[in-house]
């Protein structure tokens, strides 16, 4: 790594656990009359969050990381799971006890814009917690909305403006000074910098961390981005598709990560470096649909070091990626919808839009050399797809090439497997005995 | 010296923008989003424009693409123009009546720019005699002098006209271009790539039926044989079974498969220039490192021209062969890619490197105070001076000119503390006589 950052010592972080998450599980039902398949946006995660400290809480787009900061306050139902503040399970909390427990964790939300009402001043908007609460008299409720505006660096004239008057950056301040009323001990900042420019990024980053310090405030910083991730957190655990791949101190994790995850999604930062010309791993293909996730590690369809079948060890690099995209584009032939229309079409032995395969097997492996076994392999996997028998096809192809990581063997997920020394945990395969680390793996595939 | 005049030479620009300015004309004020820009696009490299929003970026490339609506347009004295010989033998074929012959024109240059009324800094040179007239033509100074009719658009410098094949040089100015021959260049020369790839798709149409649609506007496909032209497009941009693709909509692809389709869409009448404003901010890091190796990828293949737009640090370290800082309208800072980031001299740039967390060593994080202001007056100050961290007393009143700050002439920088060999007050005097020739 090129940089280094002076590993700033929080006094304010103690080892006393705070939040204890304990195989919570948020799934979205499907709606319809007969519940159809849930999305798992949050699929059984456990961590701890410590007094005073910032964790932070890092993945792509749809891994989860929102609906678990919101889980965590209470803003979404767990489905199972418990989340326990300071001893108290609050997935349990109903009515009075909720409405009570819930001024102590509150949320910060990504978009200015859409976060504050345009028709309240900003005193007003900031008041109505307090209002709600029913907090002092209205000459002490005015009073505190006067510091907490101070504190966050507006001034006292701003009590009487409209959001609309502010720029992104004070809109955020005021969204953060409406989150600080009810003197929260722990707050869930969902992208709070995501929608501005670095140079205001940065002041609503040490507006954060000054804030942090001053009234002892206990962090989720839910981000994808990771420099800013660096900067702010102690901890960081990575999510992909609803699980915590890797979690663990942020230095640690940055300089040295475990999860192949972690890898490729640090190798994807684009440095402001034009001299660095360091490798970098691009994933192919997007994350699975959290609704049908893939058995066995929920990374194994897009993972550059994932586990091959002993016998398959040394087939080209092209070979994989090509045999990976035809796994994928079964997957997704599996799951798209076909209208009556089109059914009707297949029927009468018309050309389909799911009539070409043929042309998308030439496409991935027309200019590979294909060893015997692979080739007759993949011609099987071939005839059952242009049969429209999509789930036959994957059968053949994981029973071909499926390894370990796609569930083939029993305990069918990863364990959290301890890896470093602070305690950090990496949800991969390759940490068990007998395979080979990750990192090791990635070069070598390089 | 003034830029290379012939086109199709290596490393020769293929788009040259010369002080382009575009302002809104609101009842309240008048806002000049782009406040003379002059840079150039050359074949095979991308040029970088970042800044913080508010910066006249997207401005910048909208006017590239002629796509400034009321109530903005592009001011007198902007000239973009695109150095295609292929093109300006086209355009001069199929629009004679449009076209300029300015071969051998019987005006001095000085005269034409004492009668025009303005100097040769406005058009970028230090002497009049090196100014091309056919330039200031272009920059709509044509009324009048007897060169141009007003809704001249391609100008032939060598060459005769009349045959189009014999034309070696020339241009098509894109800021007075309307009607068809604006349409075949916007989409068919120069294309461009959207921000949020869902706002660019019509969502009640399939991919295939936009790409088919950009296919018959600009190269006639119809029926059967575009749909696999659509196919093969989208196979060309990293999308797996695009037979299928082709017949889905929208909604149905994921963020980066949206933003790989409307690339295709882009390159399917295989554009000479591709603009790209602000392509993968949208995007996750690991599908935005996806798009930028297709994007070099593509422009290897193709030798495209890429003009690149966005606010990220990283990815324009990451994309770029030649970086423009701009500010409130005005580029602040050109250079190299690598000395930009290697030895930055404006005071802003410096701000927004350093503004970057994890660039910096420090516990808490360097901020550039303030906001971008609107730039809604003529330039007779340093806009940057009220945020600037090294502002003196002349910032106020001195509007700095670009000057070269590293060896050779490509890294500039407007900034009253250059040139740095000359003392404080001399490189104060040097801007402002600058600034005074420009007022003419």
């Amino acid at each position: 790594m090129s940089q280094e950052r002076l590993s700033a010592d929080r006094p304010t972080t103690t080892d006393e656990v705070m939040v204890e998450v304990r195989e919570l599980k948020t799934y979205y039902e499907g709606g319809g009359l007969f519940g159809g398949t849930p999305v798992k946006a949050v699929d059984g995660v456990s961590f701890d969050i410590h007094r005073g400290e910032t964790l932070g809480l890092v993945g792509e787009s749809g891994c989860g990381k929102t609906t678990l900061g919101r889980t965590l306050i209470q803003l979404e139902d767990a489905t199972a799971g418990e989340v326990r503040f300071d001893g108290v399970d609050v997935t349990t909390l109903r009515g009075d006890e909720l409405y009570e427990w819930r001024r102590n964790a509150q949320m910060v939300f990504q978009d200015p814009d859409s976060s504050l009402n345009d028709r309240l001043t900003v005193g007003e908007i900031v008041r109505e917690p307090l209002d709600v609460h029913e907090r002092g008299s209205p000459e002490e409720r005015r009073r505190r909305v006067r510091e907490l505006l101070d504190a966050v660096g507006l001034r006292p004239e701003h009590y009487y403006r409209y959001p609309h008057q502010f720029s992104g950056g004070q809109r955020q301040r005021i969204g953060i000074a409406r989150t600080l009323s009810l003197e929260p001990e722990f707050v869930v900042l969902d992208e709070p910098v995501s929608a501005l420019d670095v140079s205001v990024q940065a002041e609503i980053i040490n507006l954060l961390e000054d804030l942090q310090a001053e009234f002892g405030l206990t962090y989720l910083f839910i981000a994808h981005d990771l420099s800013v991730v660096r900067h702010i957190c102690d901890r960081v655990a990575v999510m992909y598709l609803g699980h915590i791949m890797e979690i663990g101190p942020t230095e640690e994790l940055f300089t040295d990560p475990a999860n192949p995850y972690t890898h490729a999604l640090l190798s994807a930062i684009p440095e402001p470096d034009p001299t660095n010309d360091r490798e970098r791993i691009t994933l192919h293909g997007t994350p699975p649909n959290p609704r049908y996730p893939p058995s066995g590690c929920p990374f194994s369809t897009r993972c550059p070091a994932r586990i091959r079948p002993d016998r398959y060890e040394n087939l080209d690099d092209e070979l994989w990626t090509a045999i990976n995209t035809l796994r994928e584009v079964l997957r997704e032939r599996q799951r798209a919808e076909r209208s009556v229309r089109e059914r009707l079409r297949a029927r009468l032995g018309k050309e389909t839009r799911f009539g070409a395969i043929e042309e998308t097997r030439e496409e991935l492996f027309g200019d590979l050399e294909l060893p015997p076994e692979v080739r007759t392999a993949i011609d099987e996997v071939i005839d059952h797809a242009a049969d429209h028998d999509e789930r036959r096809a994957l059968a053949r192809l994981a029973e071909e090439f499926g390894s370990v990581c796609d569930g083939e063997g029993t305990p069918a997920e990863p364990e959290l497997h301890a890896v470093g020394e602070g305690g950090r945990r990496s949800f991969c395969h390759r940490h068990a005995d007998g395979y080979r680390e990750p990192d090791r793996v990635l070069d070598a595939r390089q | 010296m003034g830029p290379e005049s012939t086109a199709d030479r290596e490393g020769s620009p293929i788009v040259e923008v010369r002080n382009l300015q575009t302002a809104f004309f609101t009842e309240k004020e008048t806002i000049r989003a782009v406040d003379g820009i002059s840079f150039d696009v050359v074949p095979g490299r991308t040029v970088g424009i970042v800044g913080e929003s508010g910066s006249g970026k997207t401005v910048t490339a909208r006017s590239l693409m002629g796509l400034v609506g009321r109530p903005g347009r592009v001011l007198r004295g902007s000239s973009i123009r695109f150095r295609h010989l292929e093109t300006v033998r086209e355009y001069a074929s199929r629009f004679p009546g449009r076209t300029a012959d300015l071969t051998d024109p019987s005006v001095e240059p000085a005269d034409l720019l004492d009668r025009i009324d303005a100097t040769p800094e406005t058009f970028g040179y230090d002497d009049p005699r090196d100014v091309p007239v056919a330039e200031v033509v272009a920059a709509g100074y044509a009324d009048g002098l007897g060169l141009a009719d007003g809704d001249d658009c391609v100008f032939v410098t060598e060459g005769e006209p009349n045959e189009p094949e014999t034309i070696t040089d020339g241009f098509v100015e894109i800021s007075r271009l309307d009607g068809e021959p604006q349409r075949l260049i916007r989409g068919g020369r120069i294309a461009m790539v959207f921000q949020d790839p869902l706002t660019s798709l019509n969502p009640v149409y399939t991919v295939g039926n936009q790409i088919v649609e950009a296919l018959r506007l600009h190269r006639g496909l119809r029926g059967a044989e575009a749909t696999r032209e659509a196919a093969r497009l989208l196979e060309d941009v990293g999308i797996p079974d695009a037979g299928r693709r082709v017949e889905e909509y929208p909604h149905q692809f994921s963020g980066g498969m949206r933003q790989r389709a409307v690339i295709a869409m882009a390159l399917a009448c295989q554009p000479e220039v591709l603009i790209c404003d602000e392509p993968t901010t949208a995007l996750d890091v690991t599908i935005q490192a996806q798009i930028l190796e297709l994007l070099a990828e593509i422009q290897e293949r193709r030798d495209l021209a890429i003009v690149f737009i966005t606010h990220d640090m990283g990815v324009i370290a990451n994309v770029s062969d030649r970086v423009n800082v701009v500010y409130a309208g005005e580029i602040v800072e050109t250079a190299g890619v690598e000395a930009l980031f290697d030895e930055p001299k404006h005071p802003y740039t410096r701000g927004l490197l350093r503004s970057i967390p994890g660039r910096q060593t420090g516990d808490r994080l360097e901020t550039i105070e303030g906001n971008v202001p609107t730039p809604n007056e003529p330039a007779t100050y340093c806009r940057f001076a009220p945020r600037c961290p090294e502002a003196f007393e002349a910032c106020e009143s001195v509007h700095p000119q670009a000057v070269s700050v590293g060896d050779g002439d490509d890294h500039a920088a407007a900034c009253l503390l250059y040139p740095e060999e000359l003392s404080r007050t001399a490189a104060v005097d040097h801007h402002r006589e600058r600034t005074h020739g420009g007022d003419g």
